[in-house]
């Protein structure tokens, strides 16, 4: 163990330069955050993930964002376990109907200010799970939708592009 | 002697490729039935149709596999997991789907709980093609009784970035007494979006019904749609198919070692294989234009060729596992606090695993000898050579164990593809249509969580008419309710990650 942890210090670090910021999704962004929410925020965002009906594969690519090569936390932003604790909710499938209520019930029990950030072609409009009895479309037909990060699944540089441009916009406003 | 010889049937139909189908009456479905029962053949697959139900059959011994049907004329049809219980989830789901009723003699009651219907839909049994209305609610969890137990409800939204399901636990002070799982939130309907799409949109349905096994899904896919239709994918694209098999394997047997070893908290692990996981997903991109390599196999081959700088990548990759993965198998056997959580935690039985015909490291942990590449030896698996690990303890750590063999084993079969690899067509041109009417097939493939079958029928111009996907979480699930009894609840993350079934692959 002493060997891997040893090598892990002297061999440099994997992490990798941030991304810029999604000028598209900053663009989104512009028109929706609420001015009174930074003051309170500064740069850090907790993260509730909602799995509302995926394929998975959204999962395995926020999984990614905590690995050495994002390292998700080093720009404060952080998974998780509850709704009560977050800012965000980051919100992936093309939400079942048998997975709207609990949507609807972790959106209202996350405190105000709050954002909702819809991830993966799903997310935005169904994907090509529209038009199914079981699929109620967008996450934006359940909940209110402050930006889309699109992708079958999106790599973790969209999500991360996604998410900083959300940062840079909660910061920008102080 | 063939399966279908002890099992009297009606007659077997003409186009089910490559193994039988034959429709029986009512002493056909029983004798099937008992033989499950009594061991001598594993349910491989339980599903419906408006008017009739299959069951795909194993026999263990000589590796041949059957399907038998029978037609619901009464919307009824005997119930299977009355005796049998591995059927049992999937037998409520053809119910909710279906509408169709299982039956039993002596005016016993067969288990018709929902399962997949939420009373959500707005309609009730929506493959069925009428309307009927059902009561489904309030849903009723088996009951457990005794002095000092409490309930404690999780689900379906979870903790961690994990898909959602209901987990119900009866327990005694730390101790489960009885796991109660409950699922069907990320129902899509899936098999209602397949019927009538053309192949290559089925194909990219089958891509995504589990998302971390999108390739073994397209192989299992694209191989159904070839038998039914006759043709064979040409020798390259059936190497690259199993190449990138293979990098889906490696991939999440990387993340689960980490993930499990992090939910007994021991992150270095965890941070040592998501390194190793990642440089994965990095290669597949570089090799096949995606991290998760989804669409690339579809019926009648590849859409596309191993990129120029993919074997260099790949080649960087197998270089990297063998020089750092021997280090972190020493770190998983000597570290003793790992150890002590994984060993003798979340056991499951050897009867069970053979029982519910449970594939993948849940299976062959606890001493059933099946994997599909071998035992089934498809292309191209027939002419490579590898090893499948089996062991007896059924724990976490034996879990664990299966997966660490099996990233070597699928490192080395990488190395002998790459090796092999010959230049040559990526397509079988398919028939604009097969002038028949329908034809069916049927295939398995090993994914890295267990056998994926997929079963279809295509009409004359090829569309699909009716699909059926089985995800090896079916059987699994249930052993997960087994193996946590017993167990505290603090180990349940534990035990769940060692299984890491998928909710979506058995949600469809």
């Amino acid at each position: 163990m002493r060997k891997t942890l040893l090598e892990s210090l002297t061999y440099g670090s994997l992490t990798e330069p941030a991304p810029a910021p999604d000028d598209q999704a900053l663009a989104e962004l512009a028109a929706k955050v609420d001015r009174a929410a930074q003051a309170r925020l500064g740069r850090s965002l907790a993260i509730r993930e909602v799995d509302a009906g995926s394929c998975n594969g959204c999962e395995l690519e926020i999984h990614a964002l905590s690995n050495a090569f994002y390292d998700i936390e080093r720009f404060g932003l952080r998974f998780v376990a509850s709704p009560r604790h977050a800012d965000v909710l980051l919100v992936t499938g093309p939400v079942t109907k048998n997975m709207r209520q609990a949507l609807e019930r972790t959106y209202n029990a996350t405190p105000d200010p709050k954002w909702v950030v819809a991830v993966g072609g799903c997310a935005i409009d169904g994907g090509i799970f529209r038009g199914s009895y079981a699929c109620a479309g967008g996450v934006s037909e359940t909940v209110p939708v402050d930006l889309h990060i699109n992708g079958c699944p999106p790599s973790p540089t969209d999500l991360l592009k996604g998410l900083l441009a959300l940062l840079e916009h909660v910061g920008a406003k102080r | 002697m063939g399966i279908l010889d002890s099992i009297p049937h009606v007659n077997a139909v003409l186009s089910h490729r490559p193994w039988p189908r034959a429709v029986v009456g009512e002493a056909g479905w029983q004798a099937a039935i008992d033989r499950l029962v009594e061991g001598s053949l594993t349910l491989l697959g339980f599903w419906g149709e408006t008017e009739a139900v299959h069951m795909a059959v194993l026999d263990g011994g000589s590796a041949e596999i059957a399907v038998v049907t029978y037609a619901c004329t009464a919307g009824t049809f005997p119930s299977v997991a009355s005796h049998h219980p591995p059927a049992l989830r999937l037998e409520r789901t053809i119910h909710d789907l279906f509408g169709l009723v299982p039956t039993l003699a002596d005016d016993l009651r067969p288990d018709l709980r929902p399962w997949l219907d939420h009373d959500a839909w707005g309609k009730s049994y929506p493959l069925s093609g009428h309307n009927a209305s059902r009561d489904t609610r309030p849903y009723q969890f088996l009951p457990a009784e005794g002095e000092g137990l409490h309930q404690v409800a999780v689900g379906p939204v979870h903790a961690g970035i994990i898909e959602p399901g209901h987990f119900r636990f009866t327990a005694n002070g730390e101790h489960v007494v009885r796991l109660e799982q409950w699922f069907g939130y990320t129902h899509k309907g899936i098999e209602s979006l397949m019927q009538g799409a053309s192949l290559r949109a089925a194909a990219k349905l089958a891509n995504r019904t589990s998302g971390d096994s999108a390739v073994a899904y397209a192989f299992a896919f694209a191989r159904a749609a070839e038998a039914a239709l006759d043709v064979e994918a040409p020798q390259r694209a059936t190497w690259l198919r199993a190449l990138m098999a293979e990098l889906e394997r490696l991939a999440n047997h990387l993340g689960d070692i980490g993930a499990i070893c992090n939910d007994a908290s021991f992150a270095l692990m965890h941070a040592q294989t998501g390194i190793l996981r990642e440089r994965c997903l990095r290669a597949a991109n570089v090799a096949f234009g995606h991290r998760l390599m989804m669409d690339v196999i579809v019926p009648g081959g590849v859409t596309r060729d191993i990129a120029p700088d993919g074997v260099s990548a790949l080649r960087a990759l197998l270089a990297e596992l063998r020089r750092v993965f021997p280090r972190l198998i020493e770190l998983y056997d000597n570290t003793a606090s790992l150890q002590d959580r994984t060993v003798t935690t979340g056991i499951v039985k050897a009867d069970y695993a053979r029982r519910f015909g449970a594939g993948g490291y849940v299976g062959r942990a606890s001493g059933r000898n099946f994997d599909a590449r071998r035992t089934l030896a498809y292309a191209p698996y027939d002419q490579l050579s590898f090893e499948v690990p089996v062991l007896d303890a059924g724990d976490v750590n034996a879990r664990v164990w299966i997966r660490i063999r099996e990233v070597e084993q699928s490192v080395e079969l990488i190395g002998q593809i790459l090796d092999r690899l010959r230049p040559g067509t990526l397509e079988t041109a398919l028939p604009p249509g097969n002038g028949r009417g329908a034809v069916e097939g049927m295939a398995l493939a090993e994914a890295f969580r267990g056998d994926v079958l997929v079963w279809l029928r295509l009409d004359g111009a090829l569309r699909v008419e009716r699909c059926h996907l089985r995800d090896a979480s079916w059987f699994q699930w249930p052993l997960l309710e087994t193996a946590i009894e017993g167990n505290i609840i603090a180990d349940f993350p534990l035990c769940n990650k060692s299984f890491n079934c998928s909710y979506s692959g058995a949600d469809l």
